[in-house]
């Protein structure tokens, strides 16, 4: 029963607080640019207007990937706050975004398209993290599951700092912050001029705001499970990861795809691969 | 018993009808009635003979053993046979004929090797490759009548043996049922060559130098491995006191780990892991569905199917370790190459090369869990990898290119086929399909074991998702009005739709295949468990009822041209270029040659996985 309370808590706030978190991003990206900056509702007031715009498509056919989209990341979000398989919901959040990039293939438009490849890109680079940080989790807490990871009493940032830095790494490009906003950014012109979302206008547009903020509260749910051993550190700790991550997106310029790829899975390997292998030695040595 | 002698025996009817009849129709017919035949046994056979116990047989006449002996000096003389085309510098490959035929036959005849009592047996893992065979290979079979009149009307050049091909896949059939349902090595070893010489006729084929030149090159490779196992027979006979396999299981793993390792050698040479991934990928050469049953439900499946019986032995031994590391190599290399490649039957071949190295990680660390996943993987890797090819061929024989870049908007040009074609990709790489279900059970099977192997699985999956999701990307690409080009594809629509069927399908009863013939053979598996069951079954619902909704029509769309930096034109595929002239403007995946280059990530697979298989052999001392 209470699985089945956080999973509609997730479906129903998770925009609320997503959104609260993305106005509270922009105020204190513009204060850190000097600047004032939007009401911190600015996030919904955009979806709203959007949402009353005309829905621009360049075929019949694309807008429709975005719905299969935001579903596959509610089955993924659900079965996270559900307690579930961390592979599963890791698997299923891929398949949410190889949604999006399929509808950006679809549209048949050049920016478009390279919006995907890279969108591809970050894919490449981001999961392997995502996915070797469930085995470390299993490894300490003797399960997948994430009903079982929050339950378990051990901290596990001591066990595991290298793969929460490794996570932190790859957060950037999960959220498509700077500097590896290469497939698409909130910023008005740049070389791809939006990239992957470059053909979704209107409503459609709209639908991939409100999926962001879904899928801001998953990857922030992930990093709380590294300290869920205690509520009130882990709600701070994720916050200041939030604020650090805005800090890096203002602090830099952004990078080549070759760059992103091998420092993810540097990071990766070396973070991540190394804290295992040592994890392996100190549990079973 | 009657339906495993029916099974090994029966291929042979239609093989032989198939030499003798030329009359394309009739050849039609015997390849429909003995395809049909051939599914329904191995469905009466999975029936009648599941059960958690395996079942032996025993032959009392001695008359059969003196049948494979005298099958093995024919083979022996077929191989000499067709070597007679080279010249002296391939002294060598008769001479690898002459060795290993050479000390087999000797050992046999000399009564050295040991008899084996019951030397038929049949278990779940052998029910599994039965229906895989059986099926798979069948709708294969019935896919090539087809395909081989387009084929013949496409080469007029190449001459017009369709007979011998087809007669070739039955010959096929009737090795493989020997490979899974023998118990003497001595029995595997006589149809593991057959299957060499079959591959070998299918390669050459097409008759051209390429032809000859890569069908010798899988000659002289899968031979390696035929030497290999004759090593592993007269070692058992003189060391081990028997040629059974269940015994040789059974016994201490110090006495018979050498043995295992040689036919573990043959079996990774047959699934053409690295060092040996050179004849599959020369295989490509051959009419495509040679291609889809090699990679699909024969050969490459004896493969891992050998590894996996010898796995009880290699758990937890260094040399398993070392068996796993190879398997793991070759599925990095394997997926990192495929993103270079455009040609999608190399994708393909390289693909394959990755999935069974993953099997072969699995069979290597032995756990029960590993092994469950590596039966799914063959399972679910058998469907989509035959689905694949058949769909690259038709398209191929279409379009007349298998370029990835030149099936750029095929889903406005042949809509069916594509849809085919994307079934095919999501079953390989994207959850909840077969393949994933699979590396979600290697994962969790591999993450109690050792820090070293969950990585490799993590980063040749996150490879692997790359180059599908871009060739799933070019496929769709919506091209507007186009000329629909899905004309004279007869026959091969059944196995077409069959196959892209039984991907969805077995994915939805993968709860039952694992509860009714996997569990049986290795016990609980977490996958099994209800809320896994759950989730899979909700993802599979929405990934088979959402994309309906592609079929609806929305109102209030306003249809716009693609964003060309305001530069557009009449026509969308032009923009404005500087000079005030429209140019057309293309797109093209990113394949990444820096990175992934074949050239450099081949050689060092090859000298790292040569380097692995000393290891491996050194190790068994340990």
């Amino acid at each position: 029963m209470n699985a089945f309370f956080w999973i509609a808590g997730y479906i129903l706030l998770a925009p609320v607080l997503g959104g609260l978190i993305n106005g509270c991003d922009r105020i204190i990206t513009a204060r850190m640019q000097s600047r004032v900056g939007p009401p911190v509702l600015q996030p919904f007031y955009d979806v709203f207007k959007l949402m009353e715009k005309d829905n621009l498509t360049v075929n019949r056919f694309h807008g429709y990937y975005l719905f299969i989209f935001l579903a596959f990341m509610l089955v993924s979000g659900a079965m996270f706050f559900g307690g579930q398989d961390l592979l599963m919901v890791i698997f299923a959040f891929i398949v949410a975004d190889m949604f999006l990039v399929l509808g950006a293939y679809s549209t048949n438009s050049p920016y478009s398209s390279i919006g995907a490849e890279r969108e591809l890109l970050q894919m490449l680079a981001a999961e392997p993290m995502m996915l070797l940080s469930a085995v470390g989790f299993y490894m300490v807490t003797g399960s997948f599951h994430v009903s079982e990871i929050v339950a378990c009493d051990k901290s596990l940032i001591l066990y595991l700092p290298g793969v929460f830095a490794g996570f932190c790494y790859v957060l950037t490009i999960k959220l498509r912050k700077s500097p590896f906003d290469l497939s698409t950014s909130h910023h008005a012109h740049q070389e791809l001029v939006k990239g992957i979302t470059t053909e979704f206008a209107g409503p459609s547009l709209a639908l991939i705001e409100i999926e962001h903020w879904y899928e801001t509260i998953l990857l922030l749910g992930m990093i709380y499970l590294f300290f869920a051993f205690n509520p009130i550190v882990a709600v701070l700790v994720t916050l200041f990861i939030y604020f650090l991550e805005i800090l890096i997106d203002n602090a830099n310029a952004r990078v080549k795809w070759e760059l992103m790829l091998k420092s993810a899975w540097l990071a990766t390997i070396i973070l991540g691969g190394g804290n295992l292998l040592v994890l392996y030695f100190i549990l079973h040595g | 018993m009657s339906w495993i002698i029916f099974l090994i025996l029966f291929p042979l009817a239609p093989a032989v009808l198939l030499l003798l009849f030329r009359s394309v129709s009739v050849q039609k017919w015997i390849v429909l009635v003995a395809s049909a035949l051939i599914c329904v046994a191995a469905i009466g056979l999975a029936v009648t003979c599941t059960g958690a116990q395996p079942k032996y047989f025993s032959i009392t006449s001695s008359v059969v053993n003196k049948l494979v002996i005298a099958g093995d000096i024919i083979l022996a003389l077929a191989f000499l046979f067709v070597c007679r085309r080279l010249s002296l510098k391939w002294y060598w490959i008769p001479l690898l004929v002459i060795v290993q035929y050479g000390a087999v036959v000797f050992y046999d005849l000399s009564g050295r090797v040991p008899a084996v009592t019951q030397p038929l047996f049949v278990d779940n893992l052998s029910v599994i490759m039965a229906l895989i065979i059986g099926i798979v290979g069948c709708l294969i079979t019935v896919y090539t009548v087809g395909y081989m009149k387009h084929y013949h009307e496409e080469h007029p050049d190449v001459p017009d043996r369709r007979g011998s091909f087809l007669a070739a896949i039955f010959l096929f059939f009737f090795a493989m049922y020997g490979i899974i349902f023998s118990n003497s090595i001595t029995w595997i070893y006589f149809f593991w060559e057959i299957t060499t010489l079959c591959s070998f006729i299918m390669i050459s084929y097409p008759r051209t130098e390429e032809a000859w030149h890569n069908a010798f090159r899988a000659l002289w490779m899968l031979l390696l491995g035929g030497l290999a196992f004759s090593m592993a027979i007269l070692y058992a006979s003189d060391s081990c006191g028997t040629v059974d396999f269940r015994h040789l299981l059974q016994m201490n793993k110090s006495a018979v780990l050498l043995p295992i390792l040689l036919i573990c050698f043959a079996g990774m040479n047959k699934a053409a892991q690295f060092p040996f991934a050179k004849w599959l990928l020369g295989a490509m050469v051959a009419p495509t569905p040679s291609s889809a049953l090699l990679h699909s439900s024969t050969m490459v499946k004896a493969g891992v199917y050998i590894c996996l019986r010898c796995s009880p032995i290699l758990e937890n031994t260094a040399s398993g370790a070392v068996v796993a590391l190879i398997g793991g190599l070759s599925f990095l290399a394997g997926s990192a190459i495929a993103i270079s490649q455009r040609d999608g039957k190399k994708v393909l071949a390289y693909s394959t090369i990755g999935n069974l190295g993953l099997i072969i990680l699995c069979a290597g660390v032995g756990s029960h869990w590993a092994l469950w996943a590596a039966v799914l993987l063959i399972i679910f890797h058998a469907l989509a990898k035959a689905l694949m090819f058949l769909a690259v061929g038709t398209v191929e024989q279409q379009t007349g290119s298998r370029d990835i870049e030149d099936m750029h908007g095929l889903i406005s040009r042949m809509p069916l086929l594509t849809i085919t074609m994307l079934v095919g990709i999501a079953g390989m790489f994207l959850a909840p399909f077969g393949m994933l279900i699979s590396k979600w059970a290697v994962l969790e099977a591999m993450a109690i074991r050792s820090p070293i192997y969950p990585p490799i699985v993590i980063f040749g999956g996150s490879l692997m998702l790359f180059f599908w999701a871009k060739w799933m990307g070019k496929l769709i690409a919506v091209v507007g009005p186009a000329p629909q080009r899905e004309r004279g594809i007869g026959i091969e629509w059944t196995a077409l739709f069959g196959l892209a069927v039984l991907t969805v399908l077995t994915c939805a009863l993968y709860p039952f295949v694992g509860y009714y013939l996997i569990q049986p053979l290795y016990g609980q598996d977490p996958i099994l468990s209800q809320g896994s069951i759950c989730m899979v079954g909700i993802m599979l619902g929405l990934m088979v009822l959402l994309p309906l909704g592609f079929f609806i029509h929305w109102k209030n769309l306003v249809h716009v041209e693609p964003y060309l930096s305001g530069a557009n034109v009449s026509d969308p595929h032009q923009f404005m270029g500087s000079l005030g002239n429209a140019r057309q403007w293309s797109f093209r995946n990113y394949y990444m040659g820096k990175f992934f280059s074949e050239e450099k990530l081949f050689r060092g697979s090859l000298v790292g996985s040569i380097a692995l298989m000393v290891l491996m052999f050194v190790m068994e001392k340990l």
